[in-house]
């Protein structure tokens, strides 16, 4: 089945099943492959990309779902100036060690400041919850968001 | 508060991490590869009879151990885990064969239909027969223990942990030319080459490794991805085409190996007047259906056992034992998290049975410079202890919150720990199995490039070893080349393993660099191969476990403060402080990352993470009933170094990865004992094990 939808700020069309998963859409079928796979059953949180600016697990959507819809990844994502404010805030703090969730953690930092500019460190906490990172323990993430938050990313 | 770091610089893999551009193994394109599906033991242990393989369509293959070249042993440590089941089977999901085929849909489909003829034994389950057992004894405890006045014992257990690195385990394998080139999600580039050699029995030069990006290991791709090319390599000699296994999450949970469970007696001996004369410590580990590297992994939960505490008179007995199911192997920590959390408890245990308060009787017994170690060794180190101890209390208000919480009424609780890592491969490893050589080169352009065989998965060594380099040499950033491991192209510097990168393939970067300095012409090509030399004081009997265990041990404190309901039985953490010597922290920022993400794991191995065994396989299967913390179940975390450089590391550093995760679980446990005014002993402490506690001694 043909389908259409807005990747990166750009016409794509996929003939694909349906029911295939968007996640399976963007890497294998559109060779995108900055979002990740941990879980496949939306408890990590590494595959999210934004639908219409909400972050959405890719694992869990079917590409159905996202017609006619704008999806941004973090191949897009990395081009715009939000990305570079909430990429530096990440480096200053050190909220990336194996990268893994990393992408994924960016684009739902991204969704959350958008709906709450100034968060505070329990409501970024709580909002982030849906993303999983073994490897920082969350503070250096959490001050991240909050630095991110300071600087103020375009809306 | 938003964190000015001092010391810190850049990242080197930050932008490609963030923006998706680095290349995670299951990211590499190679669209005609073949995926290998393994065929699966359905029972525990039994003789295997006979495999019956369905017809296989063209293109497709089973391979299994009559396809083996050389030997049918995974080199690990022991040499006791065959690549595939050959005549008997040991654990529920061993592997039997591999199907190998170009559509992922139908290579599922044909494994499902292998079907093995089985003699069935009773399986063992419980940690019964041991296959390794160690012992060793320090003063003169068998006299001494005979005249003790009083005796306190108690026992401990610790349940299963799950690795979760965010990356499941992923592994490509082709042929370039005749060379078997390999690209994994991997810790230790040479035990893959060397588990390649072995099975297949080819030449080294016939196998290469590379690294690409490692979504987290732990300890978790320290062993598993050689089992993972052994298979695989025995494929590709028959059927030569590119072949790809990679794991989804179910199967990483279930198959793969975890953290050893642990079960731990501790026994005090005590004079009238309440002098600890000694102890008696048995610590048992369960292995799983081998060994593996099980008995190094009771080595240091042996040699850990005595904690951050002297007792003169020791008697330490371990036992790993053999059950069938998954093998147990590395993660944070390697044993000593389990003996830790132990004595931890018991100290503050034994304090209360002799009415005296537990700070009191941890400061009388708390190891000293110049103390000798369990293991007849002596603790070398300027020990700041007390100093750690005085700043995580100043910290966390820990004085106050104690009284405070201890009042009836209280439903929270503080708790402190102590502990030790010691630091680099235990005993003389460094010398006798690993000699690590590190090579640097020099262009005629002055340009350096150094190699090691060291795997960052997200502890950011690839910066911290290569400013070590940048700072010894006092040149600029960009005149250092510092890329992956390749075994082609670089030396074995042994593992990326025990907490040695730093404090020992750091050191000897340092050292490679200090020489190529001194003979540094400029515009010439220069190349330097360093051998590691270790301290000449480390003597170690691996037999009697006597002597100088590691060349440096590293030391923290945690504080957690907790919060529970007595309604819903469910533990809220609070805040955790932390404080640590590391020796000198090369890096702020990449130390804080340890220290917070070492204790979160430790955290979720102390409240949430359980894994249970049932008949052999294993109950939590994935994220959604595997828990591990999100943020909200962690509270902010502070942590401070101090500072006490180490005279044999690089610019003073000792180890750091694994002493994050020693105490969290015993801080958290004494805390929550606080809070519910009852004793803990075993973990997970989840609500159902915190309402049988209340239930049965109410």
């Amino acid at each position: 089945m043909k389908i259409s939808f807005i990747l990166n700020k750009k016409n794509v069309e996929v003939d694909v099943s349906p029911s295939m998963r968007l996640l399976d859409v963007v890497r294998d079928v559109l060779g995108l492959t900055g979002t990740k796979e941990g879980c496949g059953e939306g408890e990590c949180g590494a595959c999210t990309v934004l639908v219409n600016d909400e972050p959405y697990n890719s694992c869990l959507t079917p590409i159905i779902n996202v017609a006619n819809k704008e999806v941004m990844t973090i191949e897009g994502f990395r081009e715009t100036k939000s990305y570079r404010i909430i990429a530096d805030a990440f480096a200053s703090q050190g909220g990336s060690q194996c990268g893994f969730c990393t992408p994924g953690m960016i684009l739902a930092t991204y969704a959350v400041l958008k709906k709450n500019p100034h968060p505070s460190e329990e409501e970024a906490r709580l909002a982030l919850s849906g993303n999983l990172c073994r490897c920082t323990g969350y503070q250096a993430i959490v001050d991240a968001v909050m630095l991110a938050a300071k600087k103020g990313i375009e809306l | 508060m938003i964190h000015q770091y001092k010391d810190s610089v850049k990242k080197v893999d930050n932008e490609e991490k963030m923006s998706g551009m680095a290349i995670f193994t299951g990211d590499i394109k190679m669209d005609d590869a073949y995926f290998a599906i393994p065929v699966r033991s359905s029972i525990s242990y039994g003789k295997l009879l006979k495999i019956n393989v369905p017809n296989l369509p063209k293109d497709y293959s089973f391979i299994s151990a009559k396809d083996i070249p050389g030997e049918n042993v995974c080199n690990i440590i022991a040499s006791d885990w065959p690549v595939f089941a050959d005549k008997e089977v040991h654990y529920k999901g061993e592997t039997i064969g591999i199907i190998v085929g170009p559509n992922k849909e139908k290579c599922l489909e044909l494994a499902a239909l292998v079907e093995c003829e089985h003699k069935e034994f009773e399986p063992v389950f419980e940690m019964v027969n041991s296959y390794v057992h160690k012992e060793f004894k320090k003063g003169n405890p068998d006299k001494v223990f005979a005249n003790a006045k009083k005796t306190f014992s108690e026992s401990f257990s610790t349940g299963y942990q799950e690795q979760i690195y965010l990356e499941p385990q992923a592994m490509l394998m082709y042929l370039d030319g005749e060379k078997i080139t390999i690209k994994a999600s991997m810790q230790c580039p040479f035990y893959i080459k060397k588990a390649v050699v072995r099975v297949l029995n080819c030449s080294e030069d016939k196998v290469r490794v590379i690294q690409p990006a490692v979504g987290g290991a732990f300890g978790g791709k320290e062993h598993y991805p050689s089992l993972m090319a052994a298979q695989l390599a025995i494929a590709i000699v028959k059927i030569k085409k590119p072949l790809k296994m990679i794991f989804d999450r179910k199967e990483d949970i279930t198959f793969t190996t975890k953290r050893h469970p642990s079960k731990t007696e501790i026994t005090a001996y005590l004079d009238e007047k309440d002098n600890i004369l000694g102890v008696k410590i048995h610590v048992g580990i369960d292995g799983g259906a081998y060994v593996g590297c099980s008995m190094v992994v009771l080595s240091r939960a042996l040699i850990a056992c005595n904690n951050t505490y002297t007792f003169e008179n020791v008697h330490v007995i371990g036992d790993a034992y053999c059950t069938n199911k998954v093998p147990s192997a590395a993660f944070r920590g390697f044993g000593s998290p389990q003996s830790i959390f132990a004595m931890e408890l018991f100290i503050n245990h034994l304090a209360d049975f002799l009415h005296v308060k537990p700070l009191d009787l941890r400061n009388k017994y708390l190891v000293k410079t110049g103390d000798i170690t369990p293991t007849n060794g002596i603790y070398r180190d300027p020990i700041i202890l007390k100093e750690l101890m005085d700043k995580a209390m100043e910290m966390s208000d820990y004085k106050r919150k104690l009284a405070e919480y201890s009042k009836p009424g209280s439903n929270r609780g503080i708790g402190m720990s102590t502990f030790l890592h010691g630091c680099g491969f235990t005993g003389s490893g460094e010398s006798t199995i690993i000699n690590a050589q590190l090579k640097i080169k020099k262009d005629k352009n002055d340009i350096v490039t150094f190699y090691t065989s060291q795997v960052d998965f997200g502890q950011g060594n690839r910066t911290t070893l290569k400013r070590i380099v940048v700072d010894t040499l006092g040149i600029p950033e960009d005149h250092v080349i510092y890329d992956a491991p390749d075994t082609d192209i670089t030396l074995s510097t042994g593992p990326t393993a025990a907490s040695r990168t730093i404090i020992i393939v750091g050191g000897l970067a340092a050292k490679a660099a200090r020489h190529l300095k001194e003979i540094w012409k400029d515009g010439e090509e220069q190349e330097i191969v360093e051998p590691y030399v270790g301290p000449d004081f480390i003597k170690w009997d691996e037999d009697t476990m006597q002597g100088d265990a590691y060349p440096g041990y590293a030391w923290g404190v945690n504080v957690v403060e907790v919060s529970f309901d007595p309604l819903t039985y469910e533990v809220n953490i609070e805040g955790c402080w932390s404080t640590y010597d590391v020796g000198h922290a090369i890096d702020e920022r990449i130390l804080m990352g340890q220290a917070d993400g070492g204790l979160a794991q430790a955290l979720g191995w102390a409240y949430l993470e359980k894994e249970e065994a049932e008949n052999g396989m294993f109950k939590q299967k994935t994220l959604s009933d595997y828990v591990i913390p999100t943020m909200v179940d962690l509270p902010k975390m502070e942590t401070a170094l101090i500072d006490n450089p180490f005279p044999y590391g690089a610019f003073g550093a000792k180890g750091a990865g694994e002493l994050t995760f020693a105490g969290g679980a015993p801080a958290f446990a004494i805390a929550l004992e606080q809070a519910i005014k009852h004793k803990v002993h075993k973990i997970p402490a989840t609500p159902e094990y915190i309402m049988e506690i209340l239930e049965n001694e109410d």
